[in-house]
């Protein structure tokens, strides 16, 4: 997995590629710890994600609950994939898809 | 039945997931039940990777068979560790918001989801869970 961010002002996006599996779900863990400092809106571009398991739901929960404090949160190009491991949690529904 | 045994840790996860991807294609399964069957395998061995030794460490065994007509894949895993039942673990409600819902349970939930047929049995101090998945 990789991990790229753009912070325009209090607006990030963070763009993660690859796979966000047990493995690597503590690198964007511990990224995002830091990295919503002060952000009001955060974008995860999932454009060239390909796999999510439930470790990495778990840090998208995680970033919700933080954004619903400080701003807003949304995904934006969920791949098909990604989009079934949503909806059948639940998440899609809980969550800004675009 | 082919099976590996291996320390069952994080950083094997990816041995365990691309030992099953090798049979799968060997058997022409579609692309979206093998990336399904990732899925339950990953959530699976991380279970037992994070929590069937704790605080020690030890093996799991993952099997794959593969049935005829109808067109079937069995995985089963075995470790010796605590006993747990997956399958006892209740659901998460996926109807409530961000706040309420809780971190974690969505594993097992998500493996539930995506086999057509799982059990679990304690058997010579052994968790095994088989799991089966029409394709």
């Amino acid at each position: 997995m990789e991990i790229k961010k753009e912070l325009n002002g209090t607006a990030l996006t963070i763009k993660v590629i690859g796979r966000l599996d047990a493995g690597s779900a503590p690198e964007l863990s511990k990224f995002i710890t830091s990295a919503l400092d002060g952000v009001t809106d955060l974008t995860f571009d999932f454009a060239e994600l390909q796999y999510i398991a439930s470790a990495g739901l778990r840090v998208l929960l995680v970033a919700q609950k933080r954004m619903n404090k400080q701003g807003s949160m949304k995904l934006i190009h969920v791949n098909e994939t990604v989009m079934e491991v949503l909806d059948m949690t639940g998440f899609a529904s809980l969550m800004t898809i675009e | 039945m082919e099976k590996i045994t291996l320390a069952a840790t994080i950083d094997n996860l990816q041995q365990v997931t691309d030992f099953a991807a090798e049979k799968l294609e060997a058997h022409d399964c579609p692309l979206k039940a093998s990336m399904q069957l990732e899925l339950v395998i990953e959530e699976i061995f991380v279970n037992i990777a994070s929590y069937a030794y704790e605080p020690s460490t030890g093996d799991a065994t993952f099997c794959v068979d593969f049935e005829e007509n109808p067109t079937a894949v069995l995985l089963t895993f075995i470790d010796g560790g605590k006993p747990y039942n997956p399958l006892e673990k209740t659901d998460p409600d996926i109807s409530l918001d961000a706040e309420e819902r809780e971190i974690g349970g969505l594993g097992i939930f998500l493996v539930k989801n995506n086999v057509d047929e799982i059990s679990y049995e304690r058997t010579d101090d052994k968790n095994i869970l088989r799991m089966k998945k029409l394709f």
